[in-house]
């Protein structure tokens, strides 16, 4: 039998966890909160794309990204480009000493659109432009830093520097970007209004449908030989390496398309929430961007939209009784997600509850002894990398170079020889 | 953009454009010293460093209030006990964050970045809480006041040579201490082999604690010396965490000379360009360069050859 065909992409469990986010989403949440609230899950679901990209590059890449909302940005800096446009027609702008400009140009006597806004009165150009746009970025990036083996911290310093170029940059070119303000008063896409009720409701179940199609996506990457390889890498990059797979070429491949599906979070965002600016492209956003993604388990798909959904609830909920307490929250988080819970909320679940699931939640897959559970592994002290990762297990490595001994890999999961 | 300037006033320009770089330099050195220790030589990247810089200048602030309230008549001198006190405050919070989170991360180098960011966050807090949200300014003592005329188009400020001078006395004496002392031995032997290191009998657990402690101590003395140049905010810090890092990170990450030639680079190109350009362009333009330069050649200017 060949190997392809034992690859299942979704075990019963997952099926069931997808199930149940998307029910959550998009059934229980649009019918007990009102359109303002579901506007706000809305602007918190963009940025689970991000945390989402973050899981893929950072979780199985092992290459953490500190510069993630400059791709969320660009994206919605795309996609802000292209609606700005269509809400300054002359008409409308016409006590501006230029019409048909927008309207922070005039202000800052810019007399012509510069040429790189032209391409975006096309709506389908906007839309290639919100992928393509942040992957070529990523894909610049990402060729001149891993061709030369440069990784880890030394990346992670880099992208962040990024953040920080992008966003002076944004904000001192005033004239083309917005500045500070960023792009603002954004009303209609092709004449419809984006800032009624009816439209934000339905954005929310565009935002809903594309997250899930992004994470069916990963899914697929995570569960195919790709995403073994990532694994694989993380772990024992050299090995690959001798393996005979260029590294590199992998790493590439998911820092661009993590990046991809960060922008169209961006893009999402620009059109649910009205405005784009600079605050979303730098240093700090991108590296709340990361919390959410480790508070979620930073090996979990679902728990990137969990995580995202719950710092982002405790935000809102904190700043509006105790903002100062906020930043204490915030600060604790970050530090207790990296000692105490590596694998996030995912990694909780996995150990306390999955356990003692019963059989039709596990399906065909191999179903843990349920008791005792499984036992924590070695402190996080005393291991190389990040700890109590359940599928760093030594076997994927063997696998990528064996692949004729799938027989003992049923469902992806690990069946031990003996 | 030269022709509407003299050759003489173009000098002039340039010298005094120098000389703010050098004051620039002078900071960047002291804050990436003490990172080139704690980054360059454990590996811990300590996204609170900005947040031990600013400890400093809030002591330095204390102890100005302190002694113009109680001690006017010694208030020319405050500012090197308050040196003192900074450096001595930030290596106590050192020590203390060694203790208490950075000693389980010392393998997950990524996750040392999370944790501290996530101490920097609680630093600013405890910072807003403590001294309020508006930045705080300290009035050097007279002496450093004025400014000291070259010729007559170039001025150079005095408290910009005192921050020089002290620059190079810290730099020396970080050299000394890494090069010249039994301590800077053992912290070089762990660094390049721990295991081997801990072998032959030296305690890495209390050399690493030391290390982390004197690397903050010094961003401590850094912020005490910001106070002369800048005022003091919570988030002061923060703006510039990222310089700093690809100050020590461009020069090669473990090396002192490539740290400061690389502050060097860095703050000459971004104070020239400065006066000719705006001063986002000109900072976007030095990173840029920074950057390119690092993808060109990643283990910076000056790499250390150590066999791994």
């Amino acid at each position: 039998m060949s190997s392809r065909n034992q690859i299942r992409y979704f075990e019963r469990k997952d099926l069931i966890g997808f199930a149940l986010l998307a029910v959550l989403l998009m059934l229980v949440l649009p019918a007990f909160l009102d359109v303002f609230r579901l506007n706000l899950v809305g602007k918190y679901l963009t940025y689970a794309f991000v945390a989402l990209g973050l899981v893929l590059c950072w979780g199985y890449g092992g290459i953490l990204s500190l510069g993630q909302g400059v791709f969320f940005g660009l994206g919605g800096y795309c996609m802000a480009m292209f609606l700005k446009l269509e809400s300054s027609d002359p008409e409308s702008t016409a006590i501006q000493s230029t019409p048909g400009i927008p309207d922070f140009m005039d202000w800052n006597q810019l007399t012509e659109l510069p040429w790189w806004w032209e391409p975006f009165y096309s709506l389908s150009f906007s839309l290639l432009a919100v992928i393509l746009i942040p992957a070529l970025f990523a894909f610049i990036i990402s060729v001149a830093m891993f061709k030369r083996r440069v990784g880890g911290v030394y990346f992670a310093i880099i992208t962040q520097a990024i953040a920080a170029i992008l966003t002076i940059l944004i904000i001192g070119q005033q004239g083309y970007t917005g500045g500070v303000n960023g792009i603002t008063d954004l009303r209609t896409l092709k004449g419809w209004d984006i800032r009624s009720d009816e439209a934000k409701t339905i954005l929310y179940f565009v935002c809903c449908v594309l997250l899930i199609g992004c994470l069916v996506l990963a899914q697929f990457i995570r569960r195919n030989k790709v995403g073994r390889i990532l694994v694989a890498m993380r772990e024992q990059e050299d090995r690959v390496r001798f393996s005979g797979y260029d590294v590199s070429n992998f790493k590439i491949f998911v820092f661009c398309l993590a990046a991809a599906i960060s922008a169209i979070g961006g893009a999402m965002f620009t059109l649910q929430v009205g405005f784009m600016s600079p605050t979303f492209v730098g240093i700090v956003p991108s590296i709340e961007m990361v919390i959410f993604c480790a508070v979620g388990g930073r090996l979990s798909l679902l728990g990137a939209v969990y995580g995202t959904l719950l710092v982002n609830y405790a935000k809102t909920s904190f700043s509006e009784t105790f903002p100062e307490l906020w930043l204490f929250a915030m600060g604790a988080l970050f530090i207790g997600v990296v000692l105490a819970f590596p694998n996030g909320l995912a990694g909780l679940f996995q150990r306390y509850i999955e356990p003692y699931m019963p059989a039709w939640y596990w399906g065909k897959s191999k179903q843990p002894d349920p008791s005792p559970p499984p036992e924590p592994k070695t402190p996080p002290a005393e291991t190389d990398g990040p700890p109590e990762i359940q599928e760093s297990n030594a076997p994927t490595v063997a696998k990528t170079k064996k692949e004729t001994e799938t027989e003992t890999l049923k469902g992806g999961q690990y069946v031990p020889a003996d | 953009m030269f022709s509407e300037y003299t050759a003489t006033e173009l000098t002039a320009i340039f010298a005094m454009q120098g000389f703010a770089g050098l004051i620039l330099f002078s900071v960047l050195v002291l804050m990436a010293l003490g990172l080139a220790i704690i980054f360059g030589q454990m590996g811990v990247i300590n996204m609170a460093h900005g947040e031990f810089m600013i400890l400093g200048a809030y002591v330095t602030y204390l102890t100005s209030n302190i002694f113009s309230e109680f001690m006017p008549s010694l208030y020319e001198g405050y500012f090197f006990l308050a040196m003192a006190l900074a450096f001595l405050a930030a290596f106590l919070l050192g020590i203390l964050v060694e203790w208490g989170l950075i000693r389980f991360l010392y393998k997950r180098p990524l996750d040392t970045l999370l944790a501290t960011w996530g101490l920097s966050l609680i630093l600013q807090q405890i910072y807003r809480s403590v001294f309020g949200a508006r930045e705080k300014g300290v009035s050097p003592p007279e002496w450093m006041m004025g400014s000291y005329p070259l010729t007559d188009l170039i001025e150079v400020p005095i408290n910009g040579i005192f921050v020089m001078i002290l620059t190079l006395v810290i730099a020396t004496g970080v050299y000394l201490l890494m090069y010249r002392s039994r301590w800077g031995k053992q912290v070089r032997a762990v660094v390049q082999n721990r295991p081997m290191a801990s072998a032959v009998g030296i305690n890495t657990e209390k050399v690493d604690r030391l290390t982390f402690g004197i690397g903050c101590g010094i961003a401590g003395i850094a912020g005490s010396a910001f106070t002369l140049i800048g005022s003091t905010g919570p988030t002061s810090g923060q703006l510039y965490i990222v310089d700093t890092f690809l100050v020590v990170v461009f020069g090669g990450a473990q090396s002192l000379l490539g740290t400061i030639a690389s502050a060097f680079a860095i703050s000459q190109s971004q104070s020239t360009m400065e006066f000719f350009l705006s001063g986002s362009m000109a900072k976007v333009l030095t990173l840029l360069f920074v950057v390119g330069i690092l993808m060109l050649r990643p283990q910076g200017l000056f790499a250390l050859k150590i066999r791994r």
